[in-house]
């Protein structure tokens, strides 16, 4: 019991991490490879307020927020200005230079990395267990109506005009640069929440968490659920949350697994399981048509 | 209105674009050189030219997707030399693509509401504004209707043939509202029905006061719409008058057709 709740912990902070992966990739079109370094800026910050600066996860929950948007906002403002494969190289680096940063200076803990987390209190109560997932999936459903919310608003229309055609959304009075930016820094903020999650549920933080492989793992759950669909990050976090956990003894063979999956979705569902022209929206559709084919 | 009067009430107010001395290098390449013309509210002005001769350029400017080398650009009664594109959206001027840009996730309906949100984008409330509401469907129908694409509304844009995709270009710049539409080769690759729907609704446009610019390929179909016509040819600005004016010009007829043609002509 407990593991499989151990286990839903885990899927429901990356499908939170993935859905803010989701505003970026998805709904702006911005390829990003290093998201994984804001869910470790959450984390961190989370830890370290909570360690040093004794305050309590929801006193410092809006602090990481902030932390985490505008190390989105500083990080964005030069990446963003370069396109597709050069954007996919820069955000790796920022990967490579933010974990080389917890893991070289001293005040992030260094190779140790940062432990004593205390546990989150709410209502007097130390949540663990399945009262911590029910948080989890409580800031899941939060992070699934801001989504949504988005794709409703002015400014993620402005986004879906972008992801197809910069010039012509331009044209149109969309700023590129602001709503890129805008569609980034409510990504990181979301990488930012689950990482504080992340934080409280090990009591543990070290560097390697939030490596390049961990970025990868990210975005292959976008690719795979879909990207621009909204349930699509959760359905990915899910499958390949399971998976492995059924092909354990292939442990070694993880990212082997991300990969050959990542090909055949990329061959044959470019769109992902949710997405537009999905074998399950045709199902679905064929269904609501009283099997009448369109 | 006859087109005498029209002309009067053209020339008698302030232009809406002028364009003066504009230049535009690209690296050892003078794409555009030395341009200077007037355009006045409602009023249909002609670019001409062959392939090459910096048409797409000079809108390019206009529309702020380029900086030009040298020269500058008024636009309603300002200088905007060097604005960027979403803010000359925002100052009134819409445009076209001379290969068809739509948003092809899109459905017919949402490309043209991307353009309704022209007054959102600037101000935070482009977080908490719907584009879904009634009001905005209803208004993008509107514009699509008078383009005749109302009922492909709900059709994603990437699905379109060629000849309606040119018709939700239009659609898309005159949900704008704009003072200024510039056409880059909007007739081209469209039927001859096609063109006959395409003239009324630039007519229309023109006859609400909108002044238009126009890069067009099909001679005939210049010379039936503009009032005057500027021809370029190897980026500097070779003639300028009515479509007569410039049809009887010899250089004109020399750069189109080769030199010893205007014998023939």
């Amino acid at each position: 019991m407990s593991y499989l709740v151990t286990l839903g912990i885990f899927i429901s902070i990356h499908a939170i991490v993935a859905c803010g992966l989701n505003v970026i990739v998805g709904y702006a079109g911005q390829i990003s490879l290093g998201h994984a370094a804001f869910f470790g800026i959450g984390a961190y910050a989370a830890a370290l307020l909570a360690t040093r600066g004794d305050l309590s996860f929801w006193a410092a929950l809006p602090l990481v927020l902030l932390i985490t948007a505008t190390a989105g906002l500083l990080l964005g403002l030069p990446s963003l200005r370069v396109r597709e494969d050069f954007l996919a190289i820069t955000t790796i680096g920022i990967n490579f230079i933010v974990e080389s940063l917890f893991l070289y200076v001293s005040f992030f803990g260094g190779a140790l990395g940062i432990g004593n987390i205390p546990r989150i209190v709410l209502f007097g109560e130390r949540l663990k267990g399945p009262t911590f997932l029910a948080l989890c999936l409580f800031f899941l459903a939060l992070a699934l109506l801001i989504s949504w919310g988005f794709t409703r608003s002015w400014a993620g229309l402005a986004c879906f005009a972008l992801r197809d055609d910069e010039g012509a959304a331009a044209s149109m009075g969309v700023s590129p640069v602001r709503f890129k930016l805008l569609a980034f820094v409510l990504g990181t903020t979301f990488a930012g929440l689950g990482g504080a999650l992340y934080a409280h549920h090990m009591r543990f933080v070290s560097a390697s968490d939030f490596g390049f492989p961990v970025s990868v793992m990210l975005l292959s759950m976008v690719v795979l659920g879909g990207m621009g669909s909204l349930w699509g990050p959760v359905l990915g976090a899910l499958i390949l949350g399971v998976l492995p956990e059924i092909f354990r003894p292939l442990t070694e063979y993880r990212l082997l697994l991300y990969a050959t999956l990542l090909l055949l979705m990329i061959r044959f569902q470019p769109g992902g399981l949710l997405g537009p022209g999905s074998l399950a929206r045709k199902l679905f559709s064929f269904r609501r048509k009283g099997g009448e084919v369109s | 209105m006859t087109d005498v009067e029209r002309k009067d009430h053209a020339s008698s107010r302030e232009p809406l674009l002028s364009v003066r001395g504009l230049s535009k290098r690209f690296g050892g390449l003078q794409a555009l050189e030395d341009v200077s013309f007037d355009l006045h509210p409602g009023e249909i002005l002609g670019l001409l030219g062959p392939n090459g001769a910096g048409k797409t350029t000079c809108f390019n400017m206009i529309s702020g997707m380029f900086s030009p080398t040298a020269g500058r650009i008024f636009f309603d009664g300002t200088d905007t030399t060097g604005v960027s594109p979403a803010e000359m959206a925002r100052r009134g001027v819409g445009r076209t693509f001379q290969i068809v840009r739509p948003f092809p996730s899109l459905s017919v309906l949402e490309n043209v509401s991307v353009s309704l949100g022209l007054r959102r984008y600037g101000s935070l409330g482009c977080l908490l504004g719907r584009w879904g509401t009634r009001s905005v469907r209803e208004e993008a129908r509107e514009i699509l209707a008078s383009v005749g694409l109302a009922d492909l509304a709900s059709r994603r844009a990437g699905l379109l043939p060629l000849g309606n995709l040119r018709r939700l270009e239009l659609a898309r710049a005159l949900a704008l509202r704009p003072k200024l539409l510039l056409l880059d080769e909007t007739f081209s690759g469209l039927r001859a029905e096609e063109i006959r729907q395409m003239e009324l609704h630039v007519r229309g446009v023109r006859d609400a006061g909108v002044g238009v610019l126009l890069i067009e390929h099909n001679m005939k179909v210049a010379m039936a719409l503009s009032e005057r016509i500027v021809v370029l040819d190897h980026g500097r600005k070779l003639a300028e008058g009515t479509g007569a004016e410039v049809a009887a010009d010899p250089r004109v007829v020399e750069a189109y057709l080769g030199k010893g043609a205007s014998g023939h002509a």
